[in-house]
């Protein structure tokens, strides 16, 4: 089926918003507008005139040029040659466009995303013979994409049938064909490596599934006390300067997903860069290759149109669910969801829609459910069990968090983790507040964590938590009163929660043993915190005053120990946990004899 | 450019002018209008329809009569001409001279309103700049490339710092050309002589190109004056391979602009009446600063900004501080107690410090010893507060330590000469006098090494 594209010319044009005339033009439907070829997108219509959207800069553009209907809706194309590349909100490719153009995005530039030449060494899948029937998502075969990620090429999701040919073994580039299908009309499709996908689709799958076992990020404070599930959702809010663009890169580091997906929308440039230089130089802690391998990158920084911000998070999450589709974990971050969401509001307010709270169209919070459902764990269309994790940043404004994106994405998402700005000037990182945060799959996570590291987990973490609900409510009293006012006990608890600060929550992404914690080490340096506390309380019942255990050099030496083994040296903090239990057995010993003497 | 005029206007409304029965005209086009005295204004193609367009116009429609107003087109977008004459020179917001000198002649003219940087085409960046100011050596350093934004607010000596960067910025061991744009929004007379005389007085004038609009000019102006300065800026950065230093003063008047053209365009506003565009338009000034491969330039973008008010929460600052990579707050507290400069430290940041200091670029012990500074002195501060409530005489010997740190920290660290030019060494030995008042066992954030190397009781 060919279609005609349709002709038409601009009516009048402010700023990205362009009323143009095109009779027969779809809404949804992808356009290019002016002499340039501007990239656009229909967002309503109206008789024969209609109103895009417009990815690039209008400037200099007038009423009467030219206009050209697409015929489709703005799509992806899926195949290899995706990871270890950055793309732009439309997915443009920018290494390319800088080969091509230079330091600048020109306008009306529109490289293919995915390399043509590239030949791919395909081997087809051994269970599939001609005249088989296939349904979607079908696996036709491996690609090799990066030395991480066996590239899995599936059938697209709207095609299935009778196979009536697969390509042998063999090199081939992203436009020969593989594989040929025929439907039940009798048609025939040619299948290549790569298919398309429009964006603000969601790809479909057999069934939901709950999540099972936990992310592992390597953050103490992430994984031990407010876990995340493969396949749920995430919001990480909280003013600038508190520490959310580390947070993500920590997560985008150490992860144990196979996939990571990372949209810069509307943030800054140099963030990007930063991951562009180092994750090729940082070393993946699962398989020992480089990060870049598993790794694609989203950017539509701050200044780039904000048209096709409103856009980059649907290219994410679309390629996000076609590496679901393989039967991948996957891990996408937006970083950031408020920018996406004030692409919105500038949209919805160029169009005079009647504006709700604090300027943001009655639709924020729909869009936005809409946008975090699309994570997930599933059972794809050939069985196989894939899942997409959600992490989004939230930057509200004054970092007030009753404001309206903050608000509505707290509704949605399962996991808090929220970012305060005391902490952060105290230079206390990751500043993740412990009072703030939640995390709705502590249940599941426990039995992860029961099961594969310690069946005190949940015992424990509970144990820290309270400690440190208790470290509030006394450190308010020494606020209005003096230290003088608590009894020791109450003082060994402020110092056990001072000890769970700077021993456990603190971790430095700067440090290189510190930056990941294996969930083995991170418990065991809970449960030595927790041990040296429990012992030191026992002591206190002994009558040994508090300045004495304060002052033992083994606590100085506790804090240090999350630096000083790194995630292969467990077995080292064993062997300081029983160093540490008998200096108390030895205060111990010397007080109970002091107590016989005495009675 | 088009010798016809239309006299078509149909309507004029706060700095806006709409004409009728005019041809397609382009959007952002440049446009002349000419009044009832025969005095030429300046506009912009704001809205662009098949036979209307609205035109924003940057000297205002005071005294504009729509019979007698006469519209040229001049179907370009707004540029700037640019040469090496540029430097040493003094223009406004539209580029015009206002040195009473002539204006620049060249061939090179380009769009102020350039295409966004490739994240592609970025370098990292990561050369260390001393400023001699140890609070941002030490605490917040900056490197070539980054946008560090002073937050200030009336009174505070924010135009006194950003003039002791200028004069004494520089890379150790390096004497690369340097040049500085100054750009500077709805100034007073005093605050745009001062800076004259500074960049007189310390004999950069020759390398100085300024941007100047001041309290009484256009508002409008104030919309394009800094990306007339950046676009200098990249021209000097990345033709002529200078390390470019860009000083815009003050970033809260720009936004004030923004707004009140905004309100007359009627778009719907966000937060305190400002649109809701602001974050993008904010941007799109402060992206332009960075390091481009293959380019020995670099632009390093210091923004001055008022605090409305003194709240950081304000849109302005907010939206600032969610760009910018970093901020140096000042305090009114401490600039009340005497001290200059009145660095607060708790809220301020450098986001490019972590990869431009420490071993190979200033000294290994600096990353520890910035974090160490700031962990003790959020404690000695909560401390301070304690002892405000409690008396001081109730404190711990182990608390009071905490309390001469702080004061210690502020009279010693924090406060310096205006002329005071402190080398990093220095700065980072002043440091270690502070922490040494502390035994080697309360320093948790610096590590073994360091402690025998650069404390004193160990030493």
């Amino acid at each position: 089926m060919t279609q005609e594209k349709k002709k038409g010319t601009i009516q009048e044009i402010n700023g990205p918003i362009v009323t143009i005339r095109l009779p027969g033009v779809q809404n949804g439907e992808q356009v290019r507008i002016g002499s340039l070829g501007l990239y656009g997108e229909v967002i309503s219509l109206e008789g024969d005139e209609a109103l895009a959207q417009i990815y690039e800069s209008t400037e200099m553009v007038r009423p009467g040029e030219p206009v050209e209907g697409l015929g489709h809706p703005l799509s992806v194309e899926l195949g290899p040659g995706l990871i270890g590349g950055i793309f732009d909100g439309v997915q443009r490719p920018l290494e390319a466009m800088f080969l091509k153009a230079g330091d600048q995005i020109p306008r009306g530039l529109s490289p293919l995303p995915l390399d043509r030449e590239k030949l791919w060494h395909f081997v087809p899948s051994d269970n599939l013979e001609p005249n088989m029937p296939i349904i979607n998502c079908a696996r036709l075969g491996v690609v090799q994409e990066t030395e991480t990620v066996e590239h899995r090429i599936i059938v697209p999701p709207d095609i299935e049938g009778e196979l009536i040919e697969l390509a042998p073994e063999g090199d081939y580039n992203l436009e020969e064909t593989i594989a040929q299908v025929r439907d039940r009309h009798g048609q025939v499709h040619h299948l290549k490596l790569y298919h398309r996908w429009p964006v603000r689709k969601p790809r479909p799958y057999e069934s939901r599934d709950n999540g099972i076992e936990p992310l592992i990020t390597g953050q103490r404070i992430l994984d031990t006390f407010f876990p995340l599930l493969k396949g749920s959702k995430c919001a990480v809010p909280g003013p600038f300067g508190a520490g959310k663009t580390v947070v993500q890169h920590q997560v985008a580091r150490w992860a144990n997903a196979d996939i990571v997906i990372y949209v810069g929308c509307g943030e800054r440039g140099n963030e990007l860069v930063d991951v562009l230089d180092s994750f090729p130089k940082l070393k993946d802690p699962y398989t020992g290759r480089p990060l870049m391998d598993r790794t694609l990158l989203i950017a539509n920084t701050s200044n780039m149109p904000v048209v096709a911000r409103e856009a980059s998070i649907y290219v994410g999450i679309t390629i996000a669910e076609y590496y679901r589709d393989q039967g991948y974990d996957v891990v996408m971050l937006a970083d950031s969801t408020s920018r996406w969401a004030e692409a919105l509001r500038e949209v919805s307010g160029r169009l005079g829609q009647m504006p709700v709270e604090e300027g943001y169209p009655a639709y924020l919070a729909s869009r936005l459910a809409a946008f975090y459902e699309r994570a997930g764990r599933v059972e794809t269309m050939d069985c196989g069990k894939g899942s997409v994790t959600l992490i989004g940043a939230v930057s509200p404004p004054g970092g007030d968090f009753s404001e309206p994106v903050t608000s509505h994405t707290k509704e949605i998402i399962q996991t808090f983790w929220a970012l305060s700005k005391e902490l952060a000037d105290a230079r206390h990182y990751p500043a993740i507040d412990w009072v703030d945060s939640f995390s709705a799959d502590v249940g599941t996570a426990a039995e992860w964590w029961h099961e594969n590291i310690d069946r005190g987990w949940e015992k424990r973490r509970a144990q820290a938590l309270a400690m440190l609900a208790r470290d509030a409510e006394l450190s308010r009293i020494v606020n209005l009163v003096g230290p003088e006012a608590l009894s020791s006990a109450q003082r060994w608890v402020l110092e056990g929660a001072a000890l769970v600060k700077d021993g456990v929550l603190q971790q430095s992404a700067l440090d290189p043993v510190d930056t990941f914690s294996s969930p083995e080490k991170q418990f065991m340096l809970l449960d030595l915190v927790l041990t040296v506390y429990d012992e030191g309380a026992a002591l206190i019942e002994l009558g040994v005053p508090v300045q004495e255990l304060s002052e033992m050099p083994v606590l100085a030496r506790l804090r240090r120990c999350k630096e000083l083994y790194d995630s292969s040296q467990v077995d080292q903090l064993k062997a300081f946990r029983d160093e540490a239990l008998s200096d108390f057995k030895a205060i111990h010993s010397e007080y109970a004899q002091r107590g016989e003497q005495t009675a | 450019m088009s010798a016809k005029e239309y006299r078509t206007a149909s309507s004029a409304r706060g700095g806006l002018l709409t004409v009728a029965d005019v041809p397609n005209i382009a959007f952002g086009d440049r446009v002349h209008i000419r009044d009832q005295q025969g005095n030429t204004r300046n506009g912009q193609v704001i809205r662009s329809a098949n036979d209307e367009v609205l035109i924003q116009v940057f000297e205002g429609t005071a005294e504009l009569d729509l019979e007698s107003t006469w519209v040229r087109f001049l179907d370009e977008p707004v540029e700037i001409a640019l040469s090496p004459e540029i430097l040493g020179r003094i223009f406004n917001g539209l580029g015009e001279p206002r040195d009473y000198r002539p204006p620049i002649v060249s061939n090179l003219r380009r769009s102020i309103s350039a295409a966004a940087f490739n994240p592609a085409a970025r370098t990292y960046p990561r050369e260390f700049i001393q400023t001699g100011v140890s609070t941002i050596d030490g605490l917040n350093s900056l490197v070539r490339g980054q946008k560090l934004p002073i937050f200030s607010a009336s009174g505070l000596p924010h135009n006194r710092l950003a003039a002791q960067i200028v004069r004494q910025a520089k890379l150790p061991d390096d004497d690369s050309r340097f040049s500085v744009v100054f750009a500077a929004m709805g100034v007073s007379y005093a605050d745009a002589r001062f800076f004259e005389e500074e960049f007189a007085s310390s004999g950069v004038l020759g390398n100085v190109v300024m941007f100047v609009n001041m309290a009484d000019d256009p508002p409008v102006e104030r919309l394009t004056l800094p990306r007339m300065a950046l676009t200098a800026a990249e021209y000097l950065a990345f033709d002529l391979d200078r390390h470019v230093l860009v000083v815009m003063t003050d970033m809260t008047h720009y936004a004030e602009a923004l707004r009140e053209v905004a309100t007359a365009k009627g778009d719907v506003p966000a937060r305190k009446g400002y649109p809701g565009y602001l974050y993008s338009d904010l941007a799109e000034i402060y992206e332009r600063s960075g390091r481009i491969k293959d380019r020995h330039g670099s632009i390093t973008l210091v923004p001055v900004l008022s605090m409305p008010s003194d709240d950081i929460t304000h849109p302005i600052p907010d939206l600032t501080g969610y760009i910018t990579e970093g901020q140096i707050v000042l305090s009114r507290e401490l600039h009340n107690q005497g001290i200059y400069p009145p660095v607060h430290i708790s809220p301020s940041l450098s986001r490019l410090m972590k990869d431009g200091i420490g071993k190979d670029f200033t000294r290994e012990d600096h990353p520890h010893v910035s974090n160490q500074l700031y962990a003790l002195y959020a404690r000695a501060l909560e401390t301070r507060n304690l002892a405000s409530i409690i008396g001081a005489d109730e404190l711990s010997a182990r608390d009071r330590r905490y309390l001469e740190f702080a004061d210690a920290f502020e009279q010693r660290f924090v406060q310096q000469g205006e002329d005071e030019d402190r080398s990093i060494d220095e700065t980072l030995n002043l440091a270690w006098d502070l922490l040494s008042t502390f035994p080697p066992q309360a320093l948790t954030r610096v590590n073994e090494t360091e402690i025998a190397k650069y404390h004193r009781q160990s030493a």
